[in-house]
């Protein structure tokens, strides 16, 4: 099985209420229920979440405050998970909870270390 | 305690411990002439107690006897006394006479260091789980074969293997040190976490056997808790789990031996002590950021103390055993939680999800699938649990599939 990347994104929304802490909690349940679900099929291999505290740094001593490379969208978490095809990944990512919040899932094919080191583009840099 | 009581109960609690003192002053080497001395001093006791009456103190009189029998065996053996010595100077700071500490807390410093001396990954996880039983909880070869259902011949074989194993290894009887507890303390717990199993999933038909397998654990577990540099939140954990699990050992098998579901359990009969003991070394186990496996497993356990079916409680054990499938996949807890999906959530996205689980060669996948239609679609229950049988071994889980089958309402 290959490992799959899914990058979770959301629009920064400004103002509005802020979610109660039972609101909280039940999206908490639903993502965790979604990762649960492909956990349970030994399908994957880690997550983290990812806090709103960020800088981008950039060239000639530019840097960006927030968690915001270009546009005002944020990278809130990745998953990997493993899986047999391509397909696959992006079927297990049509239930992700973030869809249903107006974020957006990127599915990414990890590469496995040796192919990279393998490759004679990278021996030739070196 | 009668005569012919006292000398077996003796043996289980005393001769692992004089063998743990013995064996930690000896050196893993010479652990069967530790076991032999051992075994003199209890052949002695049955001879003499039984004609001259019962000392004054019964563990005193062991203890004596087993020091004098070691205090000549090294004299007469002044080439095994000269290889010991040294090692016995270096800790006793005595030239004379060779000092056997059988004080409370040498036995348990020794016993510590044999549970680690044991526990040791390069033996067989059977294998440690024999010798845990035959040095440090006082098994004879007969009783380790009985709990694992095999001759004594091939568990005397398997004790003697492993004991070469961790000779040629040279493995040391010694208190670990703070660094070789954070590595080795998980396989310790492994070790324990099977012993635990051994006896409560165990099939055997003797109660009594399964009840000592989890008492044994639980006892040398406990002994890891009441040392400061083995009390760690995981353990802790384990001891927790291992509390809430054997809380309910008298509801979940009638008298002959039959398991009773956790539904149908009489909660009169679960053991309030051992659950509020559970709660205890919970909340210990909590006393910092550690999340192990045993931690998650143990609320869930704890969750089901409580015997309401709410869906509060069931998508509270959901939420453990999501974490815990990220932490420790296995496919019981992948089934265990779809059995959890459906309590919180309902019947058909249970059933979904474990159409895709595909553990098609698991008879219990397929006692969860009849569940899950039993009142759904009870053709398809009854089709499942028909796959069920065709691959269960033993008896029991026979038994209680029946049991299953009697649930489906008839067409």
């Amino acid at each position: 099985m290959k490992e799959f990347m899914m990058i979770f994104r959301n629009e920064k929304v400004e103002g509005g209420e802020l979610p109660s802490a039972e609101q909280m909690q039940a999206v908490m349940n639903q993502w965790q229920n979604w990762i649960g679900n492909i956990a349970a099929k030994g399908n994957f291999s880690g997550t983290n979440r990812l806090d709103s505290e960020g800088k981008t740094l950039k060239p000639n001593e530019v840097s960006i405050d927030g968690p915001y490379a270009e546009v005002k969208e944020m990278v809130g978490g990745y998953l990997v998970v493993k899986a047999n095809t391509f397909d696959d990944a992006v079927e297990m990512a049509i239930s992700c909870p973030n869809l249903l919040y107006g974020g957006s899932v990127e599915v990414r094919s990890v590469m496995a270390m040796d192919a990279d080191i393998h490759s004679v583009s990278f021996l030739a840099v070196k | 305690m009668q005569n012919n009581e006292l000398i077996p109960h003796l043996f289980r609690t005393e001769y692992r411990k004089i063998v743990s003192v013995l064996s930690k002053l000896f050196g893993i080497e010479y652990i069967e002439i530790a076991e032999d001395i051992v075994s003199e001093t209890f052949l002695l006791a049955a001879e003499l107690w039984g004609v001259k009456g019962l000392p004054e103190n019964p563990t005193a009189w062991l203890y004596g006897v087993a020091k004098n029998k070691t205090r000549n065996y090294l004299k007469r053996n002044q080439l095994f006394a000269q290889k010991i010595s040294p090692e016995i100077k270096h800790t006793n700071h005595q030239t004379e006479e060779i000092e056997i500490d059988l004080s409370i807390k040498n036995i348990n410093d020794s016993q510590l260091a044999m549970i680690f001396a044991v526990c040791n990954p390069s033996i067989s996880s059977q294998a440690q789980i024999g010798l845990a039983l035959n040095l440090l909880c006082g098994f004879g070869v007969e009783e380790i074969a009985s709990a694992f259902l095999t001759n004594k011949e091939v568990i005397y074989k398997r004790l003697q293997r492993a004991k070469e194993k961790l000779k040629t290894d040279k493995i040391k009887i010694q208190q670990p040190s703070l660094a070789e507890i954070n590595d080795r303390l998980p396989n310790v717990l492994i070790t324990l976490y099977l012993l635990f199993n051994e006896g409560y999933y165990s099939t055997l038909q003797n109660i009594a056997l399964r009840k000592d397998l989890c008492l044994e654990a639980m006892r040398l577990n406990y002994l890891l808790v009441e040392n400061d540099i083995t009390n760690k939140p995981m353990v802790n954990a384990l001891l927790s789990l291992m509390c809430f699990h054997s809380s309910r050992f008298e509801a979940r098998i009638n008298q002959n031996g039959e398991t009773i579901l956790y539904e149908e359990q009489d909660t009169d009969l679960w053991n309030k002590e051992l659950i509020e003991k559970g709660e205890y070394y919970l909340n210990q186990a909590f006393t910092n950021s550690t999340l192990t496996k045993y931690h998650l497993e143990a609320s869930i356990a704890y969750c089901h103390t409580k015997k309401e079916n709410t869906s509060q409680k069931w998508e509270a054990i959901l939420q453990l055993y999501n974490q815990l499938l990220q932490i420790a996949y296995s496919p019981i807890i992948a089934l265990n939680r779809t059995y959890a999906l459906a309590k919180a959530h309902g019947k058909k996205e249970a059933i979904s999800e474990a159409e895709k689980l595909n553990l098609t060669n698991n008879h219990l996948y397929y006692s969860l699938l009849g569940n899950l239609y039993t009142n759904l679609d009870n053709k398809k229950a009854l089709l499942h649990f028909a796959t069920t049988l065709t691959l269960a071994n033993s008896a029991a889980d026979k038994a209680t599939i029946a049991k299953n089958i009697d649930k489906v309402p008839p067409r």
